[in-house]
């Protein structure tokens, strides 16, 4: 089960990782007027419709001893990123960034701009009007984000192919260790995990869905 | 006395500008001082009333303008001073309360005080709570208010801040009169011991008889009167601009006096002695006016008309008479000269014909006030 495991831990970190970068980045695209927006959307939605092997391929060149990232990484500790824990992290978190972006920025966007006004008319600057209104008012986007870019990680297989190899107990996720044991013809085992995977996506999705769908979020119902 | 504080009073002057998808410009241009109490601010949907409120508060930028309280500036295109909403200190309550829908009534109205400190806070809330009667809510949600009790709360939240102003964007629409009245009663009571100076707008003639002591009435972006209701709510007498097209008659003219209580006044038309009846504008004896009619609108006589309802018998002579297809139109001079049209029909009938002494009729009503 160490498979599943590093899938977990992979897939908290990246979750918990997207949503300190997601928060910033949603609430500037929320608000911004700068022009070049679309840009910067882009390449936040990038992921979705490229192949793992194009994101990977990249990723690869980036985090290895001759890349950009690879080399800082060197410098600092001794070793490249390729084939690591820590890039599969930063590469995992690029391939589920639109994942968080997305159900962040539709939240921030839904809130009232009456609210805001208020708020403001209240004396409350930026920083306290996006914590206590846009961010609580968010909350069903935010967890939305912070599930989808989990459950995303813990699905994901090309890039992790690309960039984390196949190393056991450092870069072999759930869904790398599947495809491993049905190489070597070992469906048992290929179907436990499977199956594991399987029920514990469905009950994480259906629970979100659930929470938004059924008035799960009080303060949300008209 | 030594501690006789100075009523406060803003002072507006603001010129804003929003142009349109559509390429229609919309412009606001006013200028007006407000004193303590209820001030209100009257005028048809689509008048700007919103966008000048959005304004003094701060939350639009206007293009210039100065707004200051006792002298004090909050913006000021020639200084460069425009402070943002969260420093002007003023409240202002939306049509839509905008409470926040996560929080109790008390977190709400804490919201705009939270960074004061503890002791003498919850003397204000407390205060603030009794004084609009809401005291017993507190721990509610604005979900579970009803609509008179969420404007109540809205309007503690806005005052527990000590303002300096309050805007009131048609916050009681929709109330039956009785709860409107007896929140407005509790608005003064407060207001009694605080005396700010308080924007009410409303497109309601009725909530304007029963608040106002004065009323400004905004148009088309622009102050066109300002005064108690009574003498500025006589609106319906009074005419809008109409549009400066499609009339065949254009009248130079002064307004000689006018007749509120019968909602006309009196122009002179032209160097000529000549004299109608129009709808009252908004204008002051002595001012020029331009009148518009339409040659359609006006009867031609060919004998002084009597026992008419029509203000307005002007006797002239026909100058020329031209065929236009179906109608016909006759130039007449009667002081000023006319285009009159009528039908060949009439034509025929009348005997029309050039030299002819006739009487023009003209409706009140038939005479517009165009702008210049």
């Amino acid at each position: 089960m160490a498979p599943l495991w590093l899938s977990f831990k992979l897939a908290a970190i990246v979750a918990t990782l997207l949503l300190a970068v997601g928060l910033p980045v949603a609430y500037w695209l929320s608000n911004t007027r700068w022009r070049g927006k679309f840009l910067l959307e882009a390449i936040v939605a990038l992921p979705l419709v490229l192949p793992p092997t194009v994101l990977g391929f990249y990723l690869l060149v980036a985090l290895g001893s001759r890349g950009i990232l690879g080399k800082f990484w060197l410098a600092l500790f001794g070793h490249s990123l390729a084939f690591t824990f820590e890039g599969l992290v930063i590469a995992s978190a690029i391939y589920s960034l639109p994942f968080t972006v997305q159900p962040l920025l539709t939240s921030f966007e839904s809130v009232d701009k009456k609210l805001l006004d208020a708020s403001a008319v209240l004396g409350a600057g930026r920083w306290r009007t996006f914590w206590r209104i846009i961010l609580p008012l968010s909350l069903p986007g935010i967890i939305t984000a912070v599930v989808l870019s989990f459950a995303h990680t813990l699905g994901e297989f090309g890039v992790v192919l690309m960039v984390g190899g196949n190393l056991p107990g450092i870069t072999q996720t759930v869904s790398i260790a599947i495809y491993d044991r049905v190489q070597s013809l070992d469906y048992s085992a290929a179907n436990q995990m499977a199956l594991v995977l399987l029920s514990i996506s469905f009950v994480v999705l259906s629970s979100v869905y659930a929470l938004n769908r059924r008035g799960g979020w009080p303060w949300l119902v008209k | 006395m030594a501690g006789e504080v100075n009523a406060p009073s803003l002072a507006v002057q603001v010129r804003f500008e929003r142009r349109a998808p559509s390429s229609s410009v919309f412009m606001l241009d006013v200028a007006f001082d407000l004193p303590a109490g209820i001030t209100i601010l009257f005028g048809p949907s689509g008048s700007g009333k919103s966008t000048l409120l959005d304004c003094i508060s701060g939350l639009l930028n206007p293009v210039e303008g100065r707004i200051s309280i006792n002298g004090d500036a909050l913006f000021d295109s020639a200084f460069s001073i425009n402070l943002p909403p969260q420093a002007r200190r003023f409240a202002y309550l939306f049509q839509s309360l905008a409470l926040f829908p996560h929080l109790t009534v008390e977190q709400n109205v804490c919201y705009g005080i939270s960074g004061h400190p503890l002791q003498g806070k919850n003397d204000r809330i407390e205060a603030i709570l009794q004084a609009f009667h809401v005291q017993s809510l507190r721990k509610r949600k604005p979900r579970e208010l009803s609509g008179g009790e969420k404007q109540r709360v809205a309007l503690a939240r806005s005052l527990v801040t000590n303002p300096r102003v309050l805007l009131l964007d048609e916050p009681l629409t929709g109330l039956e009169s009785g709860l409107k009245s007896s929140i407005v009663g509790d608005l003064r009571m407060w207001n009694a011991a605080n005396h700010i100076p308080i924007l009410y707008v409303t497109h309601n003639r009725e909530e304007v008889d029963a608040l106002g002591e004065r009323v400004i009435a905004l148009e088309h972006g622009q102050v066109v009167s300002t005064g108690i209701p009574h003498e500025v709510l006589d609106a319906p007498r009074r005419s809008r601009l109409a549009q400066a097209a499609g009339f065949e008659n254009y009248l130079e003219g002064r307004v000689l006096d006018l007749r509120g209580e019968d909602g006309v006044m009196r122009v002179g038309l032209g160097d000529s002695s000549v004299e109608i009846e129009v709808p009252l504008g908004y204008v002051s004896p002595g001012d020029g006016v331009r009148v518009a009619v339409r040659a359609g609108d006006i009867l031609l006589a060919t004998e002084r008309p009597a026992k008419l309802s029509a203000r307005n018998v002007l006797e002239g002579t026909i100058q020329a008479i031209e065929e236009r297809g179906a109608t016909v139109a006759c130039r007449v001079q009667a002081g000023v000269p006319f285009i009159v049209h009528v039908t060949r029909g009439a034509l025929r009938g009348l005997q029309l014909s050039v030299g002819q002494r006739v009487w023009l009729v003209l409706k009140t009503h038939s005479c517009h006030l165009v702008e210049e």
